[in-house]
């Protein structure tokens, strides 16, 4: 495979991380989240009931 | 973060694909109609799933069909770099490396699996596990470079997503899901076969045997044709089945029709400009049509639960 050359800047590069840095993180955010709805709609209604112990 | 390739000369510079590139990896055109395939499948199927579980499965198929999307690109970056089709993709235009598009399909293919199988059931899972391997290995490593039939088999992997959505229901694969299936199997050839008549030295540069510059024009305008009363004729098997009422089978006659009749168009063109023409009109009208017939099924069904409409 023979790409082209992509010259960067530091700055360039740097702000090209920033923007995959904030994005991976939106996406790490979001499976957070995607982990805890499936979990609580897994367990069901039951979750909200109080239970003595 | 990987490397930018370089020529030898260049010292690579460290940074890579953009958010952007990661995106267009995933093929978002070809997302939105699996996504909407299964959305279909999904509230076609008997039975309920939970809303929020619901959107999950459609999240977890979306992000399979990205992930065999990026596994294809960077298999294909060498022949992509050929045809004007795909010389833009990120690959071969220089803004990802192979390696980027190749983690970012196994982390999606990986996780879009596992999370279907734990929100759904590990039928649905399977089925999409299937699928992505199916397009990135059977498909793109193997059939494409092999067989003019290609796309006629690989098609099988764009069929699957209403069935997964099904799948995800309902646990199983019932017969209406295989007529989804069957539907999108039948439409794929003549929907990809227009698109290769018109763009036939583009894959002839690349040495992909598609059927225009193995068998002939003459022979892909036949089969077109073949495939398409095939498809038409499927396209009622809703019916047959009772899955669908009346409304679907006017609009199914109505667009099948509109099929046929560009098809035999397109064979009895016989002079290579206008030919062209048919064939991209074939191609985008395909595109509408699968959409439309889709979308049918779901106002019929929608209408029947509504008891708007008699079966």
């Amino acid at each position: 495979m023979s790409n082209p050359i992509v010259p960067q800047s530091d700055e360039d590069r740097r702000r090209r991380q920033r923007r995959n840095s904030i994005a991976l993180g939106l996406v790490l955010g979001a499976l957070v989240i995607l982990f805890y709805v499936l979990t609580i709609v897994k367990m069901g209604p039951a979750v909200f009931t109080q239970r003595d112990l | 973060m990987a490397f930018v390739e370089h020529s030898g000369t260049e010292i690579a510079s460290a940074g890579g694909a953009r958010v952007e590139d990661y995106i267009a990896l995933l093929k978002p055109r070809v997302m939105s109609l699996v996504v909407f395939t299964a959305i279909i499948g999904l509230l076609l199927a008997p039975g309920g799933l939970n809303p929020v579980l619901g959107i999950i499965s459609i999240l977890c198929i979306a992000v399979g069909a990205g992930g065999s999307g990026a596994l294809n690109m960077w298999y294909d970056a060498s022949i992509d770099a050929i045809m004007s089709r795909t010389r833009n993709r990120p690959i071969p235009s220089g803004r990802a490396t192979r390696g980027e598009a190749l983690a970012l399909g196994l982390i999606c293919s990986g996780f879009s699996v596992a999370i279907l199988g734990l929100a759904t059931n590990w039928v649905a899972a399977g089925l999409l596990a299937f699928t992505i391997f199916f397009y990135a290995v059977i498909y793109t490593m193997w059939l494409k470079r092999a067989t003019p039939q290609n796309i006629v088999i690989g098609g099988a992997a764009g069929s699957f997503p209403p069935m997964i959505g099904w799948a995800a229901v309902t646990g199983d694969i019932g017969l209406p899901s295989i007529v989804l299936f069957a539907i999108i199997f039948l439409w794929t050839p003549p929907h990809f076969w227009a698109l290769a008549l018109y763009k036939q030295g583009d894959y002839e540069a690349a040495g992909i045997p598609m059927l225009p510059n193995v068998k002939g024009e003459a022979e892909t305008r036949l089969q077109i044709l073949v495939y398409s009363v095939i498809l038409v004729a499927a396209s009622f098997a809703p019916l047959a089945i009772h899955m669908s009422g009346w409304v679907y089978g006017a609009i199914a006659l109505v667009t099948g029709a509109s099929f046929l009749y560009l098809a035999v168009r397109l064979y009895l063109s016989r002079e290579t400009v206008g030919m062209k023409k048919v064939a991209r009109a074939l191609f985008t009208y395909s595109l509408s049509y699968l959409f439309v017939i889709f979308l049918a099924l779901m106002t019929d069904h929608v209408g029947q639960a509504l008891g708007w409409v008699v079966a």
